[in-house]
């Protein structure tokens, strides 16, 4: 979960690569945190201390000035005794998603993994969060899984994104 | 200019001049609380919207004025948006906070303007009662710190203290976390200020406008803070010589502010904010005191192991000379007894040994006055120019090469014109933690893009804000340095004007440091040749380059060819005499420079007159009345050495603490037991005072007037705030009773006859008086009332014979002692930030003491594996001159083969170990280096 690298240091080497190469597109090195914070977590489910303070070693800031923004997202980073399952599953209740039924999905959702909002389950494998918007209403009610954006409005389709979820098939990476 | 109408009166601004800039030129008022002149405007509290010419509104702090702006700052559309927004900010803040306790609180004064809380702190409006209702949350004090409290429940969110931490102080340690609600502020990553990088300067307390963070002693006091009285004064430890004001109640200091001035601009470390509490110790001394029969012969009357004078929360630590069990070799003495006594037997040494038999230390820590009056007492009544202080064991070798080089061995610029330099050079100095407010200067110059060279062994956290940082080898500055000029000389990136118009001797400096290529260099320091080019270049190039050095530079045996090194790299890149350019070896105790150039040294006469030149001479003569030895006097070390032989007899000290401040302090002790006799004037019985035949109270420095001169040449006037304790009296009276019952009549009205008498004698302090001092302080010289400020000295030519600065080559030497099998590890010694010198006054300080209990000494991981040991190991450290015993801490901030040791801690003294080998030149011993061995005594300190 939040195991160290072989190196001793959470931000490998890839990613300090990785930052190295998005640095261009930012003013400062400072823009660089959230970036940098994606990565992290990402990667270990949840925001150590450890890698604020290597964080902000490597974009030359202050920890506390990485912890400011980190925090100022706070229903988005995770702490080590809270981490983010291996999937994390947003279900929309903007205002159209709610219209077509988005709260009831919510909770729909929750039921089938055995969670409440906000919460993980308890193979740490599935992590399911209201989300403001997704700015997807045309596939209202929706849920964002990993990056993937899928319509929800049946029985049917949340067997199918449970049938999904289990063989791992779903997400960003997946695609 | 801009032209803009303020409620109506037209004022005329520069251009980026803020609306509320204006106001106050305008002498209009306008609310703030997130303002703070000495930071950058957030504009985040909203409470100072003014509204324009166009009915719109706009915060005054950030908005800058333009051409024609008329903007009214009270209509009553303003004062409602004001009263709303203080509403909402009183409607989560408690009443009154700790800081409205006292009368202290911004926003709740601004409550009771706008007539939401009354004059006892109800609310008395129901709006805001209201508000309160929905919002009004408690959150847990944090009392972690030793000197702040925390209240988040009073926190306004103004992002002052953030501002003070980031950019004044730039420690960067608050921040804020969460958002909405919650937010609060955070010490580094949340975690309670006590357990966080925090070093408790207290900028953020002073900056915060309610008692969020605050004082914790002010959080003590009973009733207004106005009602406290306020004394302009300076800082008594270190010599950046920081202005404060301190606050008194009754007959205790309660809290000190840094006040705005032309040096530290209101800036304080955590020495200077609170550890003025040393000066009320139980252990002060309040009577004079006489040597009983039975504790002769002489020896220490306490020892490190015996226990301290308060419960020791550490096995080893005694943290302050056992005061009872010392006590009791002494008995009460009546003043005129103790002064007859004293001058009985320094007369009869003098009679049957001669005048060449007495010595006498003074102090960098007493006033001008009383370094003047000292060397006159030593010199015109004792007869002998055997008369020295500390100065000689910090910057001899740095004044021995400036004096030689450029015929002054002051500062050639102040700290402050960094802002004006693009490159700084700080070498051999831990400025962050001993001249932490100098340091906030160079710290915001690196910020502000100018380069900073750092070079120095142990890593300095300074390092953390250098451009490039140069681990050299321990004592292989020379190599270094030459190395520089020498890529500097070969690729023609001198300044050859400045070194034809203005030097001498180049082609010396050519012929020696072309033996000293980067390949060559690099063996011999360590550093890469190709950063030495790198660095070389930057510097040849750099428009204007100021040095800084400390201790590391010129406590070596050869600390005089380090800083004639600096100087010739100064010389040689034409960087003296111009803005930003320039030599500054930063001085150590708060009166260094003064105790100096008051003549408390054994070769000269106050203003560096020399004692030899018989034209001088006579004009001291004359002015004091006797006739004068012309034979320069014995140094520190020398005059240790003579005691330890029997060729001194008799000392007076005032002020000093040679036992744990003097290399090889066996010796030391030796040497303090063999005297015939020894007074000392102090304010604590120190382990030098153990070896007293007679010991005097005296005032501390916040019982006396008396002038200070500052590591810029700033002299300043430090004020008495509290009555000396019991019979204790001011040095300066002491010395006067002294010289009396010598045969010599004086008497002064009070500090300032005798400062115009010392500034008489001199030409750089002779246009002074107290009142011109008021409380900036002026840097001298100023040889007539009118002369005006030089902060940059020699513009045109250097006061030497012939005009010119002088190159004076040197190669590169090994130090003293060198590791072998037996002794493999280099000893480094030095300060650390909360503390003093020998302890005296901040281990008597409680939060100081809490805050760095225990003496320890750090090693490097790869020399800590190879010795097995662990941090919180006790270890024992030995040299050929002693060993001692303390906690080990594993840092890479010292370099491989290298330990370092504070020397405050007299249970573990690191001049125990430090050898008293000298400079051939400035005579001062190589603390930076000596040989020792480490071993693990296998148990931990948990």
């Amino acid at each position: 979960m939040s195991e160290q690298t072989s190196t001793g240091r959470y931000l490998t080497e890839a990613m300090r690569q990785k930052l190295n190469e998005l640095a261009p597109r930012y003013p400062t090195k400072q823009a660089l945190t959230l970036p940098a914070l994606h990565l992290v977590q990402d990667r270990y489910r949840c925001i150590p201390p450890e890698a604020i303070v290597e964080i902000a070693e490597f974009l030359e800031l202050a920890p506390a000035q990485v912890l400011d923004t980190m925090t100022f997202y706070g229903s988005f980073f995770r702490t080590p005794d809270a981490p983010l399952g291996q999937f994390r599953i947003w279900v929309c209740r903007s205002l159209p998603c709610s219209l077509c039924g988005g709260e009831e999905l919510l909770h729909k959702v929750c039921h089938r993994f055995g969670v409440e909002p906000g919460g993980t389950s308890q193979d740490g494998k599935v992590t399911v969060e209201p989300a403001e918007c997704l700015g997807a209403c045309e596939l209202a009610p929706c849920v964002w899984v990993n990056g993937e954006v899928v319509k929800v409005t049946t029985d049917a389709d949340l067997d199918q994104l449970y049938e999904r979820l289990q063989a791992g098939a779903i997400g960003e990476s997946a695609q | 200019m801009i032209r803009i109408t303020i409620d109506g009166k037209t004022t005329n601004v520069r251009e980026g001049t803020t609306i509320w800039e204006a106001a106050q030129q305008a002498g209009v008022e306008i609310p703030v609380l997130c303002h703070d002149p000495r930071l950058r405007p957030v504009g985040v509290c909203r409470v100072c919207v003014v509204e324009l010419g166009d009915g719109r509104i706009a915060p005054a702090c950030v908005r800058t004025c333009e051409p024609d702006m008329a903007v009214r700052t009270a209509t009553e559309r303003i004062e409602q948006h004001r009263a709303m927004l203080l509403r909402l900010l009183l409607a989560e803040h408690p009443l009154p906070c700790d800081a409205g306790r006292i009368g202290s609180c911004e926003l709740e004064r601004l409550g009771q303007r706008y007539g939401l809380v009354d004059q006892d702190g109800r609310v008395a409006d129901p709006v805001l009662r209201r508000l309160r209702g929905l919002f009004l949350t408690a959150r847990p004090k944090d009392l972690t710190s030793p000197v702040i409290s925390v209240d988040h429940s009073a926190c306004i969110l103004c992002d002052r203290c953030i501002r003070a931490c980031d950019e004044v102080q730039c420690n960067d340690v608050i921040g804020r976390s969460g958002k909405g609600h919650g937010t609060q502020i955070a010490f580094d990553l949340d975690v309670p200020m006590g357990n966080s990088s925090c070093v408790a300067c207290g900028e953020c307390a002073q900056a915060c406008p309610t008692g969020a963070l605050m004082d914790k002693t002010l959080t003590q006091i009973d009733g207004s803070i106005h009602r406290l009285e306020v004394i302009p004064s300076v800082c008594p430890y270190c010599g950046v010589g920081c202005t404060v004001d301190y606050l008194k109640d009754a007959d205790r200091i309660v809290a000190a502010r840094g006040r705005r001035g032309p040096g530290s601009d209101g800036r304080l470390c955590v020495k200077g904010r609170y550890g003025w509490d040393y000066t009320l110790h139980p252990h002060r001394l309040r009577v004079p005191l006489i040597r009983k029969e039975a504790y002769y012969p002489k020896r220490p009357l306490t020892t490190a192991s015996s226990g301290g004078g308060k419960p020791s929360r550490h096995p080893l630590a005694n943290p302050v000379p056992d005061y009872e069990r010392a006590l009791e070799a002494f008995r009460e003495a009546t003043w005129d007894e103790a002064l007859d006594l004293i001058a009985e037997r320094l007369a009869e040494i003098k009679k049957r040994h001669g005048s060449s038999a007495l010595a006498g230390f003074g102090s960098a820590k007493c006033s001008n006055e009383e370094a003047y009056l000292f060397q006159k007492f030593i010199r015109a009544v004792l007869g002998t120019n055997n008369v020295d202080h500390c100065t000689r064991l910090c910057h001899a070798s740095s004044v021995a090469a400036l004096l030689e080089c450029i015929g002054s061995g002051a500062v050639t610029n102040v700290y402050r014109d960094v802002e004006r330099s693009d490159l700084i050079l700080v070498t051999g100095s831990n400025t962050i933690e001993n001249h932490p407010v100098a340091a906030t200067f160079f710290k915001q110059a690196a910020r502000r893009g100018k380069k900073l060279l750092v070079v120095d062994p142990r890593r300095p956290r300074l390092a953390d804000y250098a451009t490039w940082y140069c681990q050299i080898l321990p004592g292989s500055d020379v190599a270094f340095y030459n190395a520089l000029m020498h890529v500097i000389i070969r690729d023609e990136l001198y300044d050859r004007e400045f070194v034809r118009r203005r030097t001498e001797a180049f082609e010396a400096l050519e012929a020696t440091v072309q033996h000293y290529p980067p390949e060559r260099a690099a063996g011999l320091c360590g550093i890469a040749p190709e950063l030495i080019e790198e660095i070389a270049r930057a510097i040849g190039r750099a428009r204007a380059m100021l040095i800084f050095w400390g201790m590391g530079i010129s406590q070596h045996t050869h600390g005089t060819d380090n800083a004639r090194c600096l100087i010739s790299l100064c010389l040689l890149t034409g960087n003296v005499g111009r803005p930003g350019t320039g030599l500054h070896p930063l001085r150590g105790q708060n009166n260094v420079q003064g105790a100096s150039d008051a003549g408390l040294i054994p070769m000269v006469y106050p203003d560096y007159q020399p004692v030899g030149n018989e034209e001088v001479r006579r004009k001291f003569e004359t002015a004091w009345g006797v006739s004068l030895d012309p034979k320069p006097g014995l140094t520190v070390v020398e005059i240790m050495n003579a005691a330890h032989e029997g060729a001194i007899k008799g000392m007076l000290m005032m002020g000093e603490n040679p036992f744990l401040s003097d290399p090889n302090v066996n010796k030391v002790r030796e040497a303090l037991a063999n005297l015939d006799f020894l007074a000392v004037q102090d304010i604590f019985l120190t382990e030098t005072a153990e070896f007293a035949d007679v010991v005097l109270p005296s005032a501390s420095f916040f019982e006396k007037t008396g002038t200070y001169t500052n590591t810029d040449r700033r002299v300043q006037l430090g004020r008495p705030v509290l009555p000396p304790p019991g019979q204790a009296r001011p040095d300066w009276e002491i010395l006067t009773e002294l010289f009396n019952r010598m045969g010599y009549s004086c008497s002064y009205s009070g500090p300032e006859e005798i400062f115009l008498e010392f500034a008489a004698l001199t030409r750089s302090y002779r246009g002074l008086t107290y009142e011109a001092l008021g409380t900036d302080g002026k840097v001298w010289p100023v040889p007539e009332p009118d002369s005006p400020e030089q902060p940059v000295l020699f513009a045109d030519r250097f006061p030497t014979g012939s005009g010119r600065g002088r190159f004076v080559p040197c190669h590169y030497a090994p130090p003293a002692e060198l590791p072998d099998a037996e002794f493999p590890l280099v000893l480094n010694t030095g300060r650390v930030l909360v503390h003093w010198h020998t302890g005296t006054m901040t281990r008597r300080s409680e939060p100081l003491d809490a805050l760095c209990p225990e003496p320890y000494v750090e090693i490097n991981p790869a020399d800590a594996l190879a010795l097995d040991i662990e941090t919180g190991m006790q270890v024992q450290v030995s040299s050929r001159r002693g060993s001692i015993v303390l906690k080990a801490i594993v840092t890479d901030r010292v370099p491989q083969r290298s330990v370092f040791i504070p020397f405050h801690f007299r249970e573990a003294a690191a001049n125990l170990l430090t050898i008293d080998a000298l400079d051939p030149y400035g005579k001062i011993p190589e603390y930076k280096f000596c040989a020792v061995r480490v071993e693990p005594l296998g148990t931990r300190d948990e």
